[in-house]
């Protein structure tokens, strides 16, 4: 016990000395937290929209109008050549072409049908699949309304409507920042719980201290508590400034109990911390462990259902998801800050944490001994 | 198989990394209080064979004792009663001279009143009493050196393992360094040095040579440029290193 307390000792003096992890406890999730949920939003706004009229009517301007109105379009330009359009969206200032043919008026009050076209720059699928449905559920809309002025309604209407409407659980206004906060916090807390262990268990190593720490006395145990015990703290911390910046900054307060969220964190950190381990027993020099920690942390975020839906993932990437840890803790912190989920519900989440930190752990431990 | 009078003692010591032998049968004792020179070209095994006697890599035949411990069955002790020294700076840079006295001593076990009053009579003696509360990072080579040997022989062990602990130090320092070294000696730790400089082995009351893994000569420093009929020390490791066949890294 009097070895771990000088090892603990040793440890965050030097943490606590060294201004690059005092900036990245304290910058890393004020940024992060303060900038990315800004950016990281899924609603596909300012889509450059330019307009092929050939028909310069009444009700073609009234349809442009009524896009533009929308808020989600910017009207780039609006003329009478489609090889110009297509020329906007061939220099990327233009991401949707909007044709309206020449007898569009006519065609629509006479014969009661009209056809309208549309050109979608595909080079960003998000922006070109979700602009694509707003125009046309705006022009849809347009549709009723013009239908409603013209056509004869029967007394009684011929065809079943079904009307639907809907109200969205847990998170009523569809807030992003609701969503993305909490999991921007995770891969916050993940970062340092794994990598920066890592990198400070290789720099050791680099330094050549490591060789010196296993000529004492010092067991294994120790020395190994000696690094995990800082890191886990350091990742709690982490975590308590990252919930207060999301509580300042958009009042985001969880739903459910905070101890429910530490008390995961704090199975979590041990699992993240066991790959830090591992991660440092692989590896000989700190470039080695950062290039390592970045391949490592992109499939974690990409395949943690952070940014895109696990359930719309293939069935063989579904399967990767479940042994991301970063994955669970997601989950969790959603299910906690926006349903208020107890103990009870992420039991399952914490069990599977556990047995990610028996194995993590156990694997590095068992790696570590045989270098020597 | 341990007398009272001996520190270190080998038979026949082998390590094999594959097909590769590292150290080679090789086979020695050291006296308490002796001064060992262990010396030899780069590649020839020194280090390996001292890792083995330390207790951070397991021989693969052979027997030896630390400080009467076995070197595979009781590693746990001989780290106990031992100090080392690498050739790289081991101390913490991002500590304090005194932050890491007390790291070390604590880590063998060391009371905090002794701690207390072994430090103050340390920083004394290396007159370091006014960087005793700057970083280690901040002082010159030559007392990071100095401090890193006081360090190492702070828990008052039977043995210090030297692996080249002067290179790149200038020579007033390292005479300086010698005299610590004869300090500690007088104070009846064994010392187990490696080196480079041919005027250090003078320094050593016996010296072994090794050469591709094995000892080729084992001595008094007179005795060996009697032996080879030569000069100095150098000549002497000249003539042995020159029959080596492998080459150094």
């Amino acid at each position: 016990m009097r070895t771990l307390r000088f090892l603990l000792q040793k440890e965050f003096r030097q943490i606590f000395r060294d201004p690059s992890i005092i900036r990245i406890i304290f910058m890393m999730p004020s940024i992060q937290l303060l900038i990315l949920p800004w950016a990281a939003d899924y609603e596909v706004k300012n889509i450059q929209l330019s307009v092929v009229d050939h028909d310069h009517s009444q009700y073609s301007r009234q349809l442009v109008n009524k896009v533009t109105a929308s808020g989600y379009f910017r009207l780039q330009d609006y003329s009478g050549s489609f090889t110009n359009a297509l020329q906007q969206v061939e220099h990327d200032e233009a991401d949707l072409v909007l044709e309206i043919p020449a007898d569009f008026e006519k065609k629509l009050i006479k014969e009661n049908e009209s056809t309208l076209f549309m050109a979608i720059n595909a080079i960003n699928g998000v922006k070109a699949n979700l602009g694509g449905a707003y125009l046309r559920s705006i022009v849809q809309d347009f549709n009723r309304e013009v239908r409603l002025k013209w056509v004869q309604l029967p007394r009684f209407n011929p065809e079943l409507q079904v009307a639907v409407t809907a109200s969205n659980w847990f998170n009523p206004s569809m807030n992003y920042k609701y969503f993305m906060v909490p999991g921007i916090l995770v891969v916050l807390v993940t970062m340092v719980g794994s990598f920066l262990a890592s990198l400070n268990i290789v720099r050791e190593k680099e330094i050549g201290t490591i060789e010196q720490i296993n000529v004492t006395p010092v067991k294994k145990y120790h020395f190994i508590l000696g690094k995990l015990i800082p890191f886990w703290i350091l990742g709690l911390l982490i975590l308590t400034i990252g919930l207060t910046i999301s509580w300042v900054a958009y009042g985001i307060m969880p739903a459910g109990s905070l101890l429910v969220i530490y008390s995961f964190a704090a199975v979590y950190l041990l699992a993240v911390l066991g790959l830090g381990l591992l991660l440092s027993t692989y590896t000989s020099n700190q470039q080695q462990a950062m290039l390592l920690s970045f391949f490592l942390m992109m499939v974690f975020i990409l395949l943690s259902g952070l940014y895109t839906s696990i359930d719309s993932m293939p069935n063989w990437a579904k399967i990767i998801t479940r042994f991301n840890p970063v994955t669970y803790f997601i989950d969790v912190m959603r299910m906690v800050v926006l349903k208020g989920s107890g103990l009870k519900d992420i039991s399952s989440h914490i069990f599977t944490m556990l047995g990610f930190a028996v194995v993590l752990n156990t694997w590095a431990v068992i790696h570590y001994k045989k270098r020597s | 198989m341990t007398t009272n009078n001996t520190a270190i003692q080998a038979e026949a010591l082998t390590k094999r990394f594959g097909d590769f032998t590292a150290v080679d049968a090789i086979s020695f004792e050291v006296k308490k209080g002796e001064i060992f020179g262990f010396l030899g070209a780069n590649g020839a095994g020194k280090t390996t064979a001292m890792r083995m006697l330390c207790g951070l890599s397991i021989p693969t035949s052979g027997k030896a004792s630390v400080a009467g411990f076995d070197v595979y069955k009781q590693t746990e002790q001989i780290k106990r009663s031992i100090g080392y020294m690498s050739q790289k700076f081991s101390l913490y840079e991002d500590l304090t001279v005194r932050e890491n006295i007390r790291f070390y001593a604590g880590i063998y076990g060391k009371s905090d009143a002794f701690i207390k009053e072994k430090t103050a009579f340390l920083l004394r003696e290396l007159h370091l009493e006014g960087e005793a509360n700057k970083l280690v990072r901040s002082l010159p080579l030559g007392w990071k050196q100095k401090l890193a040997f006081s360090v190492a022989i702070f828990h008052e062990p039977e043995i210090v393992f030297l692996d080249e602990p002067t290179g790149g130090v200038d020579p007033v320092t390292r005479r300086e360094f010698w005299n610590m070294i004869y300090k500690a000696a007088e104070s009846g730790i064994t010392i187990f040095v490696t080196t480079h400089y041919m005027d250090e082995a003078e320094y050593c009351n016996r010296v072994s040579i090794m050469v591709d893994g094995r000892i080729d000569a084992l001595d008094t420093p007179a005795q060996l440029k009697k032996t080879f009929e030569a000069r100095s020390m150098d000549e002497v490791f000249l003539k042995l290193a020159r029959k080596a066949k492998r080459s150094g890294d």
